[in-house]
């Protein structure tokens, strides 16, 4: 069985949880590392995918500068969306070689990941079909964007259990005039944290891996700076 | 030559949206570079090329959806690198922006500023390049490049920004727009807003336009940046409309099922001053003036987040009740939604009664390309001193805002003296 590893990142800047991503997947690609699976939560920002429509922002970045949001253009697919506090992101950064060379499998195999963590607390999640993400109702409670380059994955999801879905004002989630939804707004009282320790397993199930802590080594090498 | 193919990306995956060229035709390419990306189902690819050469034909442009397997591009491996085009450098310069219309009083939109002349100095640039570079409003000869013979690519420029990170590149304010001669002060260019606090509970709402709005808001800047407005207030004795009104009003709503209100009153006041002064009810076209033989007067009706105004067609051609009829009914199917098109559209003249909210006089905006519209304020008993006695009177402010390129003041209060004499000694019949 593959192994993948997990790392909890904590909170952290946009910029430095993506110069990781590449830096894995970079690594991932000439096999140098393994499987990751980065959980962490971003401080508040907005992100525009490859293919957004700048019409699906509704504040400009100064505005949005402002109100003490980073706004940052990506690579990665889907439109626009928000992160902030309270929100479980995950950046999957695997080999689909390994695995299954089909992106639609992929994204298939994340939201069930989403739909069997939300199971767990008693919140009945799916799909809406043509639509990517995991939906309560009508509600989109869970974004995914993705990333590809030689089969290696990068980019993922981002689950809203505590957000604070005011800030959704500023955009048209991946240009979706649908309303949003949060796990606390459906009554769970869980941490972002709490949720990605649920998700882990549901992750290892679903992409046929077993989660490995990170590898000592790598972690020793970086607490010395 | 090397056909290039939209890839399969998996099993269920038919087809592929390609998203953009890295390369353009004339590129110089490596084998396993990235040569395009593709858009399947939220995922974005990269494409690597299958072969070094050069870039010779593109058959497949930037947004199209393909099936897996067709051809997209060619490759050829021969070399050939001195074919490249020579259109290069010069052709891309960004389109210069649009000049401002010099008429315009509002501050004119500072164009973007230009991100630094592409110096031929930079060496060719990439289309992607180009297009991040302007998005991101980089100067390039700031970026290092380290592509072949020191070209900037793509990834330089990501490393740039990611440097540069903490501070989102936020436009220069643009310069501050000359002051139009005799406009009333324009705002300032940028107005400053108050920096919100970070984070936290969102301080600000932020909610887009309806689509009904953004036609109001663009409907009222055109018409005063295109009619210089004047306004004269006339006050009106009302007396003799109250009585007959008072008279009525039961029997309207016993019927008819609806009230008698001032309007069709002061609506056909304006159709007789309208007929007697046939350039208030006309329109400015170039240096042509249109005169209006029909007499077509817009209602503005006010709705929950904006307004609309639908028209009484031969306003001249109905008596009172004729024209509360047309009213009611015009304003309840505007309320409701369910006006035609042709029923908003063919107002030659237009009357605004915001008296019903209490206000005393107004200062209308013209419903272009009409010249003028009346504004109705409150009607109120009043003390008023007649033949040096006081008496108490029903008194409205009239006031008629007029498109002074056509009208002068002497006829506007021309027609206004004729208006407020048609109410004043109301003696037609309303049914």
């Amino acid at each position: 069985m593959r192994n993948c590893v997990l790392r909890e990142l904590g909170r952290i800047r946009y910029g430095e949880a993506l110069a990781i991503q590449q830096q894995l997947a970079a690594g991932r690609k000439q096999g140098l590392v393994p499987d990751h699976l980065l959980l962490l939560e971003h401080p508040h920002v907005v992100t525009m995918g490859r293919n957004g429509h700048a019409e699906n922002l509704l504040a400009g970045p100064e505005i949005m500068a402002r109100a003490g949001i980073e706004y940052f253009p990506t690579d990665r697919g889907g439109d626009v969306t928000y992160h902030g506090p309270g929100q479980l992101v995950g950046y999957p950064i695997l080999d689909l070689r390994e695995w299954k060379r089909d992106v639609g499998a992929y994204v298939r195999a994340i939201e069930q990941t989403l739909i069997d963590t939300l199971a767990d607390y008693r919140i009945a999640a799916g799909r809406i079909p043509k639509l990517t993400g995991v939906w309560v109702g009508e509600r989109k409670i869970a974004a995914i964007g993705v990333h590809l380059s030689r089969w290696v994955t990068s980019h993922g999801f981002a689950l809203n259990v505590t957000t604070d879905l005011s800030y959704f004002q500023y955009i048209v989630p991946c240009g979706l005039s649908k309303p949003v939804t949060s796990m606390a707004a459906l009554g769970v009282r869980a941490t972002w944290e709490e949720v990605g320790r649920r998700l882990a397993p549901h992750f290892a199930r679903n992409f046929e891996c077993e989660m490995t802590a990170q590898v000592p080594e790598l972690a020793a090498l970086e607490s010395e700076n | 030559m090397t056909d290039v193919v939209m890839p399969q990306m998996g099993e269920s995956i038919v087809e592929g949206t390609l998203t953009k060229w890295l390369k353009k035709p004339g590129d110089r390419v490596e084998r396993d570079e990235p040569l395009f990306e593709i858009s399947t189902d939220k995922v974005d690819t990269e494409i690597p090329s299958p072969a070094a050469g050069t870039l010779s034909a593109v058959l497949v442009e930037e947004g199209a959806t393909v099936a897996i397997n067709t051809v997209v591009a060619r490759i050829d491996e021969a070399g050939g690198a001195a074919a490249a085009p020579a259109t290069a450098a010069a052709a891309v310069q960004p389109p210069a922006p649009p000049p401002a219309p010099p008429a315009t009083p509002a501050p004119a939109a500072a164009p973007e500023p230009a991100p630094a002349a592409e110096s031929e100095s930079l060496g060719p640039l990439s289309p992607l390049v180009r297009k991040m570079a302007r998005e991101h409003n980089i100067d390039l000869a700031r970026v290092k490049g380290t592509g072949a013979g020191g070209r900037i690519t793509k990834s330089d420029l990501e490393a740039y920004l990611a440097s540069a990170a903490p501070a989102p590149a936020a436009p220069a304010p643009p310069p501050a727009a000359p002051a139009p001669v005799a406009a009333p002060a324009p705002p300032p260019a940028a107005p400053a807003m108050p920096p919100l606090p970070p984070a936290g509970q969102a301080k600000t709402r932020i909610e887009p336009l309806s689509t009904m709005r953004i036609k109001i808001a663009e409907h009222m800047v055109l018409s005063k940046r295109t009619s210089p407005h004047v306004t004269t207030v006339h006050r009106v004795d009302m007396t003799k409309v109250a009585r007959m009104r008072e008279r009525y009003k039961a029997q309207f709503q016993a019927n008819y099922g609806f009230s008698l209100t001032y309007l069709p009153f002061i609506t056909r006041a304006s159709a007789v001053a309208l007929r007697h002064f046939p350039l208030v009810n006309s329109s400015l076209d170039g240096n042509n003036i249109i005169y209006h033989n029909e007499i077509n007067i817009g209602i503005a009706v006010a709705l929950e987040n904006g307004l609309i105004v639908p028209v009484v067609r031969g306003a001249d051609e109905r008596n009172v009740l004729g024209l509360q009829r047309s009213i009611v009914d015009l304003a309840g199917r505007a309320r409701s939604r369910q006006l035609k098109p042709e029923e908003v559209t063919g107002g030659t003249f237009s009357i605004t009664n915001f008296g019903s909210y209490g206000s005393l006089m107004g200062t209308p905006v013209i419903n272009q390309p009409q010249v003028a519209i009346l504004g109705v304020g409150t009607v109120d008993k009043t003390p008023v001193v007649i033949d040096d006695a006081i008496a108490i009177r029903s008194i409205c402010h009239i006031s008629l805002s007029f498109d002074h390129r056509l009208i002068d003041g002497a006829l506007a209060d021309q027609f206004m003296t004729k208006l407020k004499q048609v109410l004043e000694n109301w003696s037609e019949e309303v049914l």
